[in-house]
């Protein structure tokens, strides 16, 4: 029998029925492998061993009397953004030191109630503020990934660069992530994984350490397709507790993986042809579209050309929003409390040591652009350029383009402590330029793993689709996913 | 536009992270290049746009105005760094 660990969602879940294994063997081979891996690859922040071999033991008495949900028995990876009862909660960082939430965010309410497990909690870039999953106060994530004849330790990408490792590893059958700017997508085109930022308002943001409340998503990653999309039917859902929680049907979205794309107009913005694009990717991006066409779909040039100003559009924004969604974190409700003089001074020193240098930078940005006198010229102005990027896309959609295809990132996965990232924080931004325009548009876009660079990273793709219509994603992600027909598991080293 | 150093120190106190004197030169470099990265937005015409205020066309849902969870202080101050009888302490804020 092939390593439990290294079967596909999809399959493990076939195994459990047929049982030919139990819930217990499988979550005892995951446990055993973040045991070996986790030192080396610091994916997990907290690992919940005997929460998740009680919660198999559960799930195998209903496996044996025929019943169980549609994950029953599947253990998972949570990112530690989400709120999950009674377990390490601190988005990564030190100023929820501590902090274990009376609540279980609605997501992981799903997916428990469709019988998933939680195998523990996976790191992040703190407050999911990054690129490369340096900015955690636990330390930096290190990719499965090396390129060859190399033993470099390269990011994950962020933030959800924990689960994104996590899942490429094969330390989880999936992972829940979150995507506020690109940290879904970009993480997993960073480690040869899928992920998708579903259309806002499709999953509930309730119970989830809010960071830019207009732009968050929560959303899985995964190792194939199939497999992101039986994650996604679980996740999604109307939620009274979340305001901006959208009530409409959630379909079956693994019956639209193999839907295929005939007859499907994909659209090729030129705006993202950018200046000194490396070749590998240009020649990716091409390929995907001749593996598009090839099955049926016409191909179409078309223009956003707000596209430049959605990542400078992006950094008044999510500071903005995020120094009013942080202030929460004064010393006083939960975590860490640094006492001063008075309260200010405790307030003040609580913030200082509490956050990180990059939260630190945003929280300032974002309280300058929302301080008297700057608000019409940053924020107000940031919001009229983002209502002109969502309008380029509806333009695009109401010509007839079905979905978009794009690279997922400007390049393959970098070095931990890459020095021109840490010398320029807008450098650490541009990763990313193809992703952001989605959130800035609310809507739904996946990475999927398309190729490898010259020294055999993996290099993804990204589709864009229209509101609320990623199953559309999932059909033509497949398409990719079939057609370049490669093994995207990394060589262990761990 | 750029801001000095005496901006930083504001924005730090605005902000309630405290900025220590040896910090400041940093931050204000950091902000420089992000508000100058910025900058860019500035070409973009926005004559008669609506800044967006929502980016699903759908209106913020009312409920009705009645309780419908509650009654467990002990658990809201569970986490909490200092509590007393259910209530968060913090230093005197009157005299």
């Amino acid at each position: 029998m092939t390593e439990l660990t290294k079967l596909s969602l999809a399959a493990a879940r076939k195994g459990l029925k047929a049982k030919d294994f139990s819930a217990t063997e499988l979550t005892a081979d995951y446990l055993a492998a973040i045991e070996r891996a986790n030192p080396k690859l610091n994916a997990y922040v907290a690992v919940t061993g005997q929460q998740a071999q009680a919660a198999a033991k559960a799930s195998d008495a209903k496996l044996a009397a025929g019943q169980g949900g549609p994950l029953e028995g599947i253990p998972l990876g949570i990112k530690d953004l989400f709120g999950t009862k009674g377990v390490h909660t601190q988005a990564a960082s030190h100023i929820l030191d501590g902090f274990e939430p009376e609540y279980e965010s609605t997501v992981t309410s799903n997916l428990f109630r469709d019988g998933a497990l939680m195998l523990g909690k996976l790191n992040m870039d703190e407050f999911a503020m990054g690129s490369s999953n340096e900015t955690s106060y636990y330390g930096p994530v290190v990719n499965p990934w090396r390129a060859q004849n190399s033993n470099a330790n390269l990011v994950p990408g962020g933030s959800s660069g924990g689960s994104a490792a996590a899942v490429s590893a094969w330390l989880c059958a999936g992972a829940t992530a979150t995507d506020t700017g690109g940290s879904i997508r970009q993480p997993a085109a960073f480690t040869g994984t899928v992920g998708i930022k579903p259309t806002y308002g499709r999953c509930s943001r309730w119970g989830i350490v809010a960071f830019a409340s207009s732009l968050d998503q929560a959303g899985p990653i995964a190792r194939t397709v199939e497999d992101a999309a039986i994650l996604m039917t679980s996740i999604a859902g109307f939620d009274p507790k979340d305001s901006t929680s959208v009530d409409i049907a959630v379909p079956d979205f693994a019956a639209a993986v193999e839907r295929g794309v005939k007859g499907l107009t994909i659209g090729v913005p030129r705006e993202y042809r950018m200046d000194g694009m490396p070749d590998e990717i240009e020649k990716l991006w091409q390929q995907g579209l001749d593996w598009l066409k090839a099955e049926g779909a016409t191909v179409k040039d078309i223009s956003l050309p707000h596209t430049k100003y959605a990542l400078p559009a992006y950094y008044i924004v999510a500071p903005a929003e995020a120094s009013s969604n942080l202030a929460r974190y004064d010393g006083v409700k939960y975590g860490l409390r640094v006492s001063g003089r008075d309260i200010t001074d405790m307030y003040e020193l609580t913030r200082a040591a509490g956050f990180g240098r990059e939260v630190k930078r945003r929280v300032m940005i974002g309280t300058y652009v929302l301080s008297a006198g700057y608000f019409d010229a940053y924020y107000v102005k940031a919001q009229r350029v983002r209502t002109l990027i969502k309008r380029d896309f509806e333009v695009a959609f109401n010509a007839g383009v079905d979905a978009i295809l794009t690279p997922a990132t400007p390049s393959a996965a970098f070095g931990v402590g890459d020095e021109d990232m840490k010398a320029d924080p807008v450098k650490m931004y541009l990763n990313d330029v193809f992703t952001v325009t989605v959130n800035m548009a609310g809507l739904p876009g996946i990475a999927v793993p398309a190729g490898k660079d010259a020294s055999g990273l993996p290099l993804g793709l990204q589709l864009i689709g229209k509101p609320f219509d990623e199953e559309t994603l999932f059909a033509a992600a497949r398409v990719i996913e079939r057609s370049a027909n490669i093994d995207f598991s990394p060589k262990p080293w761990w | 536009m750029a801001v000095d150093a005496a901006t930083v120190k504001k924005i730090g106190r605005l902000a309630r992270i405290r900025i220590e004197d040896d910090e400041v030169a940093k931050y204000q470099d950091e902000l420089n290049v992000i508000l100058g990265f910025v900058e860019q937005l500035s070409e973009v015409n926005v004559e008669g746009v609506e800044p967006m205020t929502s980016v699903t066309p759908m209106r913020l849902r009312r409920r009705d105005d009645v309780v419908t969870d509650g009654g467990y202080p002990e658990k809201i101050v569970a986490n909490a760094p200092l509590s007393e009888d259910n209530f968060f302490m913090v230093p005197k804020v009157v005299e």
